[in-house]
């Protein structure tokens, strides 16, 4: 089974090699000529105000919080799915178990307004 | 080791693995005279037909302004990172054409958890966005990346809940395989297509994988009239072809994925001599990834664009509840049948 990876290894390599040679090209045909001017990062033309590595929203981290519960359970789903003919309803019982449970996370994280956006 | 390198399998290997990668490259190119071209007859204007017949020479002369643009780095961005995620969002998009099968005899290499490699390596797209959007040390593509990332992870969930109810049906992770069990007819005239018996979970697929793709409707990460032109606002040159690049390589995955999941991949009708059964099967699957693509552009040019609020709501209160149910509903039908 391993050598079945051989050919992925060398599909990225062969990519790798690919981005990194075409960036080298343009860095060495491109023209250099950087003025400071030019090099001010893009805020509509005035001069940029403060710092552009600024705080965010929390909501960003409650986002991300939730994917990942959620993805775990995906995680799961996968391989039930692959072998879910041969569990049978056992399988299908289980399965409905573990739904409720995360059913259940996700009525309560709904009610308590976690997924609101506009708060 | 030498062995292994001249034995007749490498060397196969090595020759389909030139025509994915040279065949990609040239749908990737002409992907994006096919994307303004179309666009622009939808608004009523003939588009980049200057270069060549029809402007089929344009994106040759794109590549090569790309070439010789000038490398801006913009004051005070993260050199190494700055570089980086351009690479860091084409390499996992790219990697994921070796393992989908563009035909019986035509794929870089067989893996059984193909699907599984598929999804994982398109989940490291996010973090081309962010640390490019980041690394800028500008304000518009911090945002950007922001919302995008938040975006996509949110819609993560529903594409990949949307997939297991084919598993259930298919029972496998191997796409050669999923694509065998949708061989045949049903009833002498129906194609034994996923997509008849998991309508809700291919719904569910595309209008994830849109988002995953940030296309319209889903183009949050690079709504130009608030964001300029989202995570690559400071991107110019070679290192915006990448991310270009990188965006329709997505496009394409996303299109071969639902193809091989929902329209039976490469199974269609064979006839002819020998050649024509060898070629067919591509030509059906390029022809049926050719129809995902087409639609995708022309809802890039005809759907306005949604808000945040109502995204994050559309994904979280709408799609995933509906991906869920479909998993319940098919798990019981199989079950009982």
């Amino acid at each position: 089974m391993v050598q079945n990876w051989v050919p992925v290894l060398v599909f990225l390599i062969l990519v790798t090699g690919f981005a990194v040679v075409s960036l080298a090209g343009s860095w060495l045909l491109g023209m250099k000529k950087p003025r400071p001017e030019k090099l001010v990062p893009y805020e509509c033309g005035m001069k940029p105000i403060g710092t552009a590595r600024d705080r965010f929203s929390v909501k960003f981290y409650l986002v991300a919080m939730l994917f990942l519960l959620f993805d775990i359970e995906a995680v799961f789903l996968f391989p039930w799915a692959v072998v879910y003919r041969e569990l049978k309803i056992f399988g299908f019982l289980e399965m409905l178990l573990f739904m409720a449970a995360i059913l259940g996370g996700y009525i309560y994280v709904w009610k308590k307004g976690a997924l609101e956006w506009e708060r | 080791m030498i062995d292994y390198l001249t034995n007749r399998d490498f060397l196969l290997m090595v020759l389909r693995l030139v025509i994915v990668f040279g065949g990609l490259m040239g749908a990737f190119a002409y992907l994006s005279l096919v994307e303004r071209r179309v666009m622009a007859f939808v608004q009523m204007r003939p588009g980049p037909n200057r270069v060549g017949p029809f402007g089929l020479l344009q994106p040759i002369a794109d590549g090569l302004k790309f070439l010789f643009k000038e490398q801006i780095r913009p004051t005070g961005a993260n050199a190494w990172l700055y570089l980086a995620a351009p690479l860091i969002s084409l390499v996992p998009a790219l990697l994921s054409f070796s393992v989908i099968p563009f035909g019986p005899a035509l794929q870089v290499t067989d893996l059984n958890v193909a699907l599984l490699v598929v999804f994982a390596v398109g989940s490291l797209s996010v973090y081309g966005i962010v640390i490019g959007g980041w690394a800028s040390n500008s304000k518009y593509p911090l945002i950007a990346s922001m919302r995008s990332s938040a975006q996509m992870i949110s819609y993560e969930l529903s594409l990949t809940l949307s997939v297991v109810g084919v598993l259930m049906i298919g029972n496998t992770l191997s796409l050669v395989k999923l694509v065998q069990s949708q061989e045949g007819l049903w009833l002498g005239f129906i194609p034994r297509w996923n997509i008849f018996l998991q309508p809700v979970a291919f719904v569910i697929y595309i209008i994830a994988a849109t988002a995953e793709t940030n296309r319209l409707p889903f183009d949050l990460a690079e709504s130009e009239q608030e964001l300029v032109s989202g995570w690559h606002t400071e991107y110019s040159g070679m290192k915006f072809a990448i991310y270009m690049l990188a965006e329709y390589a997505n496009l394409i995955a996303v299109s071969c994925i639902a193809t091989i999941l929902f329209f039976g991949g490469w199974n269609g009708p064979s006839f002819g001599p020998d050649w024509m059964v060898m070629i067919l099967p591509t030509i059906w699957f390029v022809m049926k990834i050719s129809v995902f693509v087409f639609f995708y552009v022309l809802m890039r040019s005809t759907v306005p664009r949604v808000r945040y609020d109502q995204l994050m709501r559309f994904g979280w209160k709408l799609m995933l509840p509906v991906a869920l149910a479909n998993i319940l509903i098919t798990s019981l039908l199989v079950a009982l049948s």
